[in-house]
C-alpha cells in the first residue's frame, strides 16, 4: 500500500530568525515513486522531511500524505533517520517488534522473522545494538520502519555515515524493498550518485531560502548501471546546477 | 603454537622430522578439537623452514599465576590495613588498648557476641530497619521521581518542597521523629526512608531529563501515545541512572541507620557503638564499625546484581 505525497506552497521559518528556511515549495510525489532531494549542506532538506514526518511544526502551506493533512507524527509515514537510532535496551528482534502494533504474538514474531530475513539479519536476532556494526544497525532500522507498514517512506540521508560498500549494499536493499512493496519514497541525500541511481526524479533545492531550483527526470529503467552514460551525463548536469545553487566561496587571502 | 584466523582456531604442531626431507618441518593445520577417529595428519602442509625447531613442551604456568594475582588484588589493601593495625598495636604500641585494641581482642569480642547470640540479634534488627527503610524510600523515590521527571507540573508541585527537605541535615529530624512517632521502630525506619529517598530521586529525575531526544523522536514516528512513551522509551532509557541511584541509596540508608540507632535504641549496630563508648569497650565499637562496613559491602554487592541486566545493553566503558 502506498500513497502520494503533496507539498503545496510550503514555507518554513525557524523561530527568531527573519529569513525563511523553505519558501514556496511545491512538489507532488506520485504513489510508488522514488524522489530524491539534493541541495547544498544546511539548505533545509532535512527540515522539509521533518515537516512531512510531523517532527517539526509551524509551517505555512499544505502537507499531505495519502490525501490527508499532516497533523503530527504518524505510523503511516515511515521515517529513516540519518543515524540508525536503535533502542539500546532492546535486541534486534525487540527493536523490530517495537514497531509492530497489532496481531497475536505468533503473528508478530513471524513478521519479525520475515523482515529480518529480508534485510539479511537472520542469526543476529538476539544481539544488542552495541554489538552491531553501523551497516547492521541501519538494516535493523530498515526492518523496524517497514514493520510499522507505512504508506510512504521518508529517508533522511540514511546511508551517509556508512562506507561506500555498505552504502551500495543498502541502496540495493532499498530498491529490492521498493520493488516488493511499491512504497512511495522521498529521499534526502547529499550524494548525487545515490540520488541518480535510486530515484525517478531528483529535486534540486537552492540555498537561503530553499526553493525548488530544478526537477530532473531520471528516465532510466531499473536495474541501472552506475556507470551508464546517460546517468553520467545527468550527473554532470546536476553538479553544475548545484555549483550554481550553492553559496559561492569567497576568496581567502593569506 | 596456535593462532586464530578467520574464526578458525588452528594449531600448528611441531611433529617428527619428515623422512622425505631434512630441512622441512611438518606442520598440521586443523580445527580444534579433533573429532573422534580423525587423524591429525590428514592435511599436512610442509613449510620449508629450518629456523624453527621443535621445543620440548613446558608446563604453562601463566593461567595459574594470573589467577593468583587476580585473587591477590582483592586482598592487598585489606591485608595491609590489618597488618598496619597489628603492627601499630601489638608490636609498636603506638596506641594503648583504650584507644585502639589489637585485632585479636576485637576478634575475641566478635566471637563472644556471636556465641551469645547478641551479634545475630543486632545485625538482624539493623538489617531489617535498612530493608524496610530502603524499600519504602526507594519506592517513593521511583514514583515521585517519575512524576517530577516527566511532567513540568509535577516538578512545580513537588520539587521545591523536596529540595527544601533535602537540605535539612538528617540529625535535625531526629527530635521531631521521636516526638511524633515515639521511640520504637517507626522513627528509625522513617529516617532511613528520608536518607534513601534523595539519591534515588535525584538520579532518576536527572536520568529522565537526559533521555536522548533522538530516541524520543523514534517513539514519536512510531506513533506512541503518552503512556506508551513513558513505558517504552523513558523508563527503559533512564534505568541506568535509576540503578546508580539505588546503589547510592542503599549506601545512604546504612548511614542514616547508624544516625537513628546512635540516638534512641536498645538494639542494633549503632546501639553497640554507643554502648561500647559509654562502657569504655573500644573493642565493641570496632565490632560495630566492622559489621556496618561488612553489611554495606554485602548490600552493595546485591545492588550490583540489579545492575547486571542493564549492563547487558548499556554501552558504556567497562574497565578491563
Amino acid at each position: 500500500m502506498s500513497s502520494p505525497i503533496e507539498l503545496i506552497e510550503v514555507s518554513k521559518r525557524h523561530p527568531g530568525i527573519v529569513e525563511d528556511v523553505l519558501r514556496d515549495i511545491n512538489l507532488q510525489v506520485k504513489a510508488g515513486e522514488i524522489v530524491s532531494i539534493v541541495g547544498p549542506s544546511g539548505c533545509g532538506k532535512s527540515t522539509l522531511l521533518r515537516l512531512l514526518a510531523g517532527l517539526d511544526k509551524n509551517h505555512q502551506g499544505i502537507l499531505r500524505v495519502g490525501g490527508e493533512t499532516i497533523q503530527g507524527p504518524s505510523r503511516s509515514v515511515g521515517f529513516m533517520f540519518q543515524e540508525p537510532r536503535p533502542l539500546p535496551w532492546l535486541t534486534v528482534r525487540g527493536n523490530v517488534l517495537f514497531a509492530i502494533k497489532d496481531g497475536s504474538k505468533e503473528k508478530k514474531e513471524a513478521k519479525v522473522e520475515e523482515l529480518l530475513k529480508q534485510v539479511q539479519l537472520t542469526g543476529s536476532e538476539d544481539r544488542y545494538p552495541r554489538q552491531l556494526s553501523g551497516g547492521m544497525l541501519q538494516r535493523t532500522a530498515i526492518a523496524r520502519v517497514l514493520a510499522a507498514q507505512p504508506q510512504v517512506l521518508l529517508l533522511d540521508e540514511p546511508f551517509s555515515a556508512l562506507d561506500a560498500f555498505t552504502r551500495m549494499h543498502l541502496q540495493e536493499l532499498i530498491l529490492s524493498i521498493w520493488e516488493k512493496t511499491g512504497l512511495t519514497m522521498l529521499l534526502v541525500t547529499h550524494e548525487i550518485d545515490e540520488a541518480l541511481y535510486l530515484s525517478d526524479r531528483v529535486v534540486v533545492l537552492t540555498d537561503k531560502p530553499a526553493t525548488i531550483g530544478e526537477i530532473l527526470e531520471v528516465d532510466l529503467s531499473r536495474p541501472r548501471d552506475r556507470n551508464d552514460d546517460a546517468l553520467l551525463k545527468l550527473r554532470k548536469h546536476l553538479l553544475e546546477k548545484l555549483k550554481l545553487a550553492g553559496r559561492k566561496p569567497e576568496a581567502v587571502k593569506f | 603454537m596456535s593462532y586464530e584466523n578467520f574464526g578458525l582456531k588452528t594449531e600448528i604442531r611441531a611433529g617428527e622430522i619428515s623422512p622425505s626431507s631434512e630441512n622441512s618441518w611438518p606442520v598440521t593445520f586443523r580445527d580444534i578439537p579433533l573429532r573422534e577417529g580423525e587423524k591429525p595428519n590428514e592435511k599436512t602442509i610442509e613449510i620449508k623452514n629450518d629456523s624453527v625447531k621443535a621445543e620440548p613442551q613446558k608446563y604453562n604456568w601463566k593461567p595459574l599465576t594470573d589467577r593468583f594475582f587476580y585473587w591477590l588484588s582483592w586482598f592487598v589493601l585489606p591485608g595491609a590495613l590489618l597488618a598496619f593495625w597489628y603492627l601499630s598495636t601489638n608490636v609498636l604500641h603506638w596506641f594503648n588498648e583504650s584507644q585502639l585494641p589489637p585485632p585479636i581482642q576485637v576478634y575475641t569480642a566478635i566471637k563472644e557476641m556471636y556465641l551469645s547470640g547478641d551479634l545475630a540479634r543486632h545485625v538482624s534488627i539493623s538489617s531489617q530497619r535498612v530493608f524496610w527503610g530502603f524499600l519504602i524510600g526507594s519506592t517513593l523515590a521511583v514514583v515521585l521521581g517519575t512524576v517530577v521527571g516527566l511532567w513540568k507540573a509535577g516538578e512545580r508541585i513537588f520539587d521545591p518542597t523536596l529540595q527544601g527537605i533535602r537540605t535539612v541535615p538528617s540529625f535535625a529530624w531526629v527530635p521531631f521523629l521521636l516526638l511524633w512517632m515515639g521511640i520504637d521502630e517507626p522513627p528509625k525506619v522513617t529516617l532511613i526512608v528520608i536518607g534513601t529517598f534523595f539519591p534515588v530521586y535525584l538520579n532518576l529525575v536527572s536520568g529522565i531529563r537526559n533521555v536522548d531526544r533522538k530516541l524520543v523522536e523514534v517513539g514519536q514516528v512510531f506513533g506512541l501515545n503518552h503512556w506508551q512513551m513513558v513505558w517504552r522509551i523513558f523508563i527503559p532509557a533512564s534505568l541506568p541512572s535509576l540503578v546508580t541511584g539505588l546503589r547510592l541509596g542503599i549506601g545512604s540508608s546504612w548511614l542514616f541507620l547508624t544516625a537513628a540507632e546512635l540516638i534512641a535504641s536498645t538494639r542494633g549496630l549503632g546501639y553497640v557503638l554507643t554502648d561500647g563508648q559509654s562502657t569504655g569497650r573500644v573493642d565493641l565499637m570496632l565490632v560495630s564499625i566492622l559489621m556496618l562496613s561488612f553489611l554495606g559491602i554485602i548490600s552493595d554487592f546485591l545492588m550490583r546484581l540489579i545492575e547486571l541486566p542493564v549492563n547487558k545493553w548499556n554501552d558504556s566503558f567497562k574497565a578491563g
